[in-house]
């Protein structure tokens, strides 16, 4: 407690408070781009093309073409065992056979998941101007060791998830969850986005 | 980890690194490989200048009302479940995060990428109480094995080059865990391959995590960890107790804030759009336990300096380092601290005082080109607080400087003297000395001594007319 005192004692010595702004400051300019300016086709062609320059492989399917799409990208990557979500929308596996789901529910441990071919999530958001991926533990996501571990990771994005520009996606995130930025693979594994056009 | 106490001053420890052609060779390739990656993703970005001047004015506000806000933070660290300690010095810091760590129990950490951490030397400490640090950073682990010092902020071993990567890892891995594969190649994709298994088995297992953070929100309590690798979010994510050390100067106000430091930071830094992994959590997460420990070591007194200050906005991006003449030949270690190049040069003095050959010296460790100015995303004017810096120096001493200034007044204030010493100058030419005697010598250490001309103008004037 003697540290936090002596601290705030010096800052308030040191602070070159200026009257008239208030406790919090002076407001700041925002006179950057906030939202986007681009038709939304063209932002979620530019989220295709910004992922893809970041080595990911991205496939655009419309979203009765889910299932099947899923099911053909995890048989090109002879995948056995994928680790998902407890919330993962039951329609997504439709057709799917030969691939054994682990549910992680309760909780797979590091070791298991280490092993898996892969993870399937969704996610909270996509950025299209930085090719990122934004997940947040929400639906279909999970806690943040599923999609850390597994040497692949399949995300599912839907395009009325993807934004432009970085400030429209921080006014839609909610601090309180734990958030995870992705732009790019997984070190030393594979990244596979199905952006579904629905 | 070895620490900077005693290093020389900056202009011997640049002599040794500037002749030594294999650090320039590396130096460079790098520098330049980064800059232009950089000025290619600023350049696209139609309102850059609008994001520097909200970076730099959201950093102002913050330290203008920094009691406010770490108040602020740490009310809404602890909602969050987390638990807030208050470090006012390097010894502080590292006792809090030792005793820390002993009341888990555990003898092992892993650690992200931080530069608070190294600032303190918390390996060390660590150390000294039995408890053995893990460095995860692909660069940081080449600086522990190596037994070496970092050179650069974002990639601490710029210095080296991959035979001497290779070598370090096929001398000293085994020490630390797994050892590096016998056959191993020093192309870097095989390095990254034996570092990233090397260093696998630690993160699945370890259950102390140590952390910093490149920014902490005072409105939520959020703090955000940007990084390359992945192997941050490992260690952020996985272990039972999360320790985050965070010098006071890293909080912004508002979450909002984060929307204008997310664009600048990753395009600054690695010219990339957006850097690949970033981790941003509130308080305790999923489980863990969470300590937050803020560190002053310094801090307060930078804000207390009116031009100095501004230095306490930076962002550790590193773009100043990457584009400065002089960091492209001396290299990061003639900077005796964890913060080189045009920031070190201005950060160090003021953190630590002028308190000794070292940190005096460093503020003329620059040719004042402004490159870092022009490319700081928080517009720091490194020049000027160069500039005042060097006052402060010179009103502390520099003998030699002081009466140097005396004899060139006396001299120039008097036409006859002056052309008595002209006159001298040109007949003695041929024995100019390499070095200046005594006090002057501090000046003659950096530079050649001129040899003056045959005939000053006035007597080539006065001979010609």
């Amino acid at each position: 407690m003697r540290a936090r005192e002596e601290i705030l004692r010096r800052v308030r010595a040191a602070s070159p408070f200026q009257s008239g702004e208030g406790d919090e400051g002076a407001s700041v300019p925002r006179a950057y781009r906030r939202r986007a300016v681009m038709p939304r086709g063209d932002v979620i062609a530019l989220f295709g093309e910004r992922a893809a320059g970041r080595r990911a492989a991205v496939r655009h399917v419309a979203a009765d073409e889910l299932a099947l799409a899923m099911a053909a990208m995890l048989w090109a990557r002879d995948a056995k065992r994928v680790a998902v979500p407890a919330g993962l929308p039951r329609g997504w596996f439709a057709g799917l056979d030969g691939v054994r789901r682990l549910r992680d529910d309760p909780p797979l441990d590091h070791a298991t998941l280490a092993e898996t071919d892969g993870v399937v999530t969704g996610c909270a958001l996509a950025i299209a101007e930085t090719g990122t991926l934004v997940l947040d533990g929400g639906r279909a996501q999970g806690r943040r060791a599923l999609t850390l571990i597994p040497r692949h990771h399949l995300c599912v994005v839907h395009a009325d998830q993807i934004v432009h520009t970085v400030p429209e996606a921080v006014r839609r995130l909610d601090p309180y969850r734990p958030l995870n930025w992705i732009s790019g693979p997984p070190s030393g594994g594979t990244l596979e986005i199905l952006v579904v056009e629905d | 980890m070895n620490s900077f106490v005693g290093m020389p001053s900056f202009p011997e420890a640049s002599s040794v690194a500037v002749g030594d052609a294999q650090l320039r060779h590396n130096l460079r390739k790098a520098t330049h490989t980064i800059r232009a990656k950089r000025a290619a993703v600023v350049g696209e970005q139609p309102d850059w200048a609008a994001l520097r001047e909200a970076g730099a004015a959201i950093k102002d506000r913050t330290l203008r009302h920094l009691d406010v806000y770490l108040e602020r933070l740490e009310a809404a660290v602890v909602a969050a479940g987390g638990t807030v300690h208050w470090a006012a010095d390097a010894a502080e810091a590292n006792r809090i995060v030792t005793d820390l760590v002993k009341a888990t129990g555990e003898t092992e950490v892993v650690k992200v990428k931080s530069m608070a951490t190294q600032e303190i030397d918390l390996n060390a400490a660590l150390a000294d109480a039995g408890i053995r640090a893990y460095e995860t950073d692909l660069a940081e682990l080449i600086v522990q094995l190596g037994d070496d010092w970092p050179s650069h902020i974002l990639v601490p071993a710029i210095h080296r080059n991959r035979a001497e990567i290779r070598e370090i890892f096929l001398e000293h891995m085994a020490d630390w865990g797994r050892p590096a594969p016998p056959d191993l190649k020093d192309d870097p994709r095989a390095l990254a391959e034996a570092a990233r298994l090397h260093l696998r088995e630690r993160f699945l297992s370890a259950r102390v995590g140590i952390s910093g953070a490149n920014f902490a929100v005072a409105e939520t309590g959020t703090l955000v960890v940007l990084e390359s690798e992945g192997n941050g979010r490992m260690c952020l994510t996985l272990p039972e107790t999360l320790i985050s050390v965070v010098g006071i100067e890293k909080l912004v106000p508002t979450w909002q804030d984060l929307e204008v430091f997310m664009q600048l930071l990753p395009r600054s830094s690695t010219g990339e759009r957006m850097n690949p992994y970033t981790s941003m959590w509130t308080g305790a997460t999923e489980g863990q336990t969470f300590h937050l420990v803020l560190l002053d070591n310094g801090r307060t007194s930078v804000l207390a300096d009116e031009v100095g200050r501004q230095a306490l906005r930076c962002i550790r991006c590193s773009a100043c380092l990457n584009v400065c003449p002089v960091y492209e030949r001396a290299g990061g270690h003639a900077y005796g601290s964890v913060y080189p190049g045009p920031i070190g040069a201005i950060l160090t003095p003021q953190l630590r005082g002028m308190a000794g050959p070292l940190e005096e010296s460093l503020p003329y460790a620059s040719t004042l080109c402004g490159a870092c100015y022009e490319v700081c995303p928080v517009a720091i004017n490194i020049p000027e607080v160069l500039l005042d810096l060097r006052a402060k120096a010179v009103t502390h001493g520099h003998v030699g400087q002081r009466l140097a200034m005396g004899a060139a007044r006396r001299v120039l204030d008097s036409p006859r003297w002056l052309a008595v010493a002209q006159r001298s100058a040109g007949r003695f030419r041929r024995w100019t000395p390499k070095r200046l005697p005594g006090p002057l010598s501090a000046w003659s250490d950096t530079r050649d001594v001129p040899v003056p001309p045959k005939e000053s103008f006035r007597q080539w004037w006065a001979a010609s007319r």
